[in-house]
């Protein structure tokens, strides 16, 4: 594969410690914070954030996840008969809480938009943070994010491919030549 | 997928990815907002030429918790009343631009012909005695929460075989997800040849026992034209599931409505085996799967609208 690796497996490892200080930092000893991933990928560094987040603040913070394929505003873009994503998982309550999102890759900010309207469905969190492992740029909404992995400029044609060992077999961030791109780039949001 | 008309042509990973969304749906119903905004500004048009209640009732609950705007035209009060052809009334819907139109006729093949017709996506909600696809798929997700998988499971498919489209939708989805199905009810009640369809047919309750699951039909008085039993009393005495009939280990399911005393016992319908309420819960978030399914990927390039074949029969008009 023609990938160029720009995060390898303890880059990742080191990114993530990194975040996961800063949320501790910003957000106290981790009380009245929530955790929740956005599926498929981002559900994978939110547990693993979470662990992380707990060994710091050494409190259990709240962890959940989030299916947002019935918010996108594409549904008839989607290709059909695609697979069939998890459920969504938020079991505490949200109210008066700092829920920070986490996702892979940050792209045209729309799987944020879809996200946040999803967990408004769920109660009313005091605040919504964000956090990614990628920052690629290239934003059609103004959404930003509070804990950044790694900025990355790329050619709006690339595909930014996140592997995780829980989904994918490995640990790394690669980016592809346009060529091999498909436009739109879903998993990227 | 474009259309449901049936279940005759679907395939199992069709179904099991229809019914592992429900699961999704069923996740969306357990919250205080039970609404996902994904079919927001599309249109949903239900035409139901036939009376129902939780056919109905549900699928315009699934399309207002999927975000649609939903108009429900009914037979008696409509153009239908004054004589317009089905052909007519679907083109005068199809100015609403629908996404989707669910329809439930009298006539087998309404479906089938309506989806020639118009640029939306045909659901099947019944179309006489042909098939009734949403119910048979309600029917397997509700199964498959309470027992898992259906493979080798033993279904009895019991009474009026013959006027109901429940009983055929319901043997093809049961036979395509693996379990093995029994047709049971009078001689006259049970189609010449349905053997051919893959399942045993038998014209007593001997040998109910061995079913793990019971599935009682409506007697369809309704539709039948001619003295198919002696009696409704008669029918009862041989083939009504009674607490004596079910074993303590059986299911019992039944599509609705229920002939109290006729086709089932008043104890048994509401002991806990059965599972006729579940099967209507079971029907909204079946049903928003169904919608999800057949418009995810159609993207809105509307086809140029040819002239119709000549020959194209029409329901509701003299041939």
């Amino acid at each position: 594969m023609d990938d160029n690796v720009v995060l390898d497996h303890d880059d990742l490892r080191r990114t993530l410690v990194r975040i996961a200080h800063e949320i501790v930092e910003k957000t106290g000893d981790g009380g009245g914070i929530a955790l929740v991933g956005i599926h498929t990928r981002g559900a994978v560094l939110g547990q693993r954030l979470h662990a992380l987040v707990g060994e710091m603040s050494g409190t259990e913070v709240p962890l959940g996840d989030l299916d947002i394929s019935f918010y996108r505003d594409d549904l008839e873009r989607q290709p059909q008969g695609a697979p069939v994503v998890h459920d969504s998982h938020l079991d505490f309550d949200l109210e008066g809480r700092t829920v920070i999102l986490v996702d892979d890759v940050l792209y045209t900010g729309r799987t944020i938009r879809a996200a946040i309207d999803a967990l408004f469905d769920y109660g009313r969190p005091e605040r919504v943070q964000l956090a990614v492992l990628v920052d690629r740029g290239h934003r059609e909404l103004p959404i930003r994010p509070d804990y950044v992995g790694k900025n990355l400029p790329t050619a709006p044609g690339e595909r930014v491919n996140v592997r995780l060992e829980e989904t994918d077999g490995s640990d790394e961030v690669a980016i592809a030549p346009a060529e091999t791109a498909v436009a739109g780039g879903e998993e990227e949001a | 997928m474009k259309h449901l008309l049936g279940i005759e042509g679907l395939r199992r990973p069709e179904v099991e990815r229809i019914l592992d969304r429900a699961e999704s749906f069923a996740e969306v119903g357990k919250r205080d907002i039970k609404k996902v905004p994904t079919l927001r500004g599309r249109t949903i048009v239900n035409l139901f030429y036939e009376s129902s209640t939780r056919t109905l009732s549900s699928f315009e609950l699934a399309a207002k918790r999927l975000s649609a705007d939903v108009v429900s035209v009914k037979a008696a009060g409509s153009s239908v009343d004054k004589g317009e052809s089905l052909k007519d009334t679907i083109s005068t819907l199809s100015a609403y631009d629908p996404a989707a139109i669910v329809i439930r006729a009298p006539h087998a093949g309404a479906a089938e012909l309506v989806s020639h017709w118009t640029d939306a996506s045909v659901i099947n909600a019944g179309d006489g005695k042909h098939e009734h696809p949403t119910q048979a798929l309600l029917d397997v997700y509700t199964l498959r929460r309470q027992i898992g998988e259906l493979d080798g499971k033993r279904i009895w498919i019991v009474g009026d075989v013959l006027h109901s489209r429940v009983a055929r939708s319901c043997l093809l989805a049961f036979r395509l997800m693996g379990a093995q199905v029994t047709l049971c009810g009078p001689p006259t009640l049970i189609p010449r040849g349905a053997e051919s369809l893959g399942c045993e047919v038998t014209y007593d309750l001997e040998g109910l026992s061995s079913a793990d699951v019971v599935y009682a039909l409506r007697m369809q008085r309704e539709r039948m034209s001619e003295s198919f039993v002696p009696s409704l009393r008669e029918y009862a005495a041989r083939y009504q599931i009674d607490s004596r009939r079910l074993g303590p280990r059986q299911l019992l399911m039944h599509p609705g409505p229920v002939n109290r005393g006729v086709e089932l016992a008043p104890e048994v319908i509401d002991s806990p085996q059965s599972l006729i309420a579940t099967q209507v819960e079971s029907g909204l978030v079946v049903r928003m799967a169904i919608i999800y399914e057949l418009l995810a990927g159609t993207d809105r390039q509307r086809p140029e609208r040819g002239p119709a074949p000549a020959d194209t029969p029409t329901i509701g008009q003299p041939a």
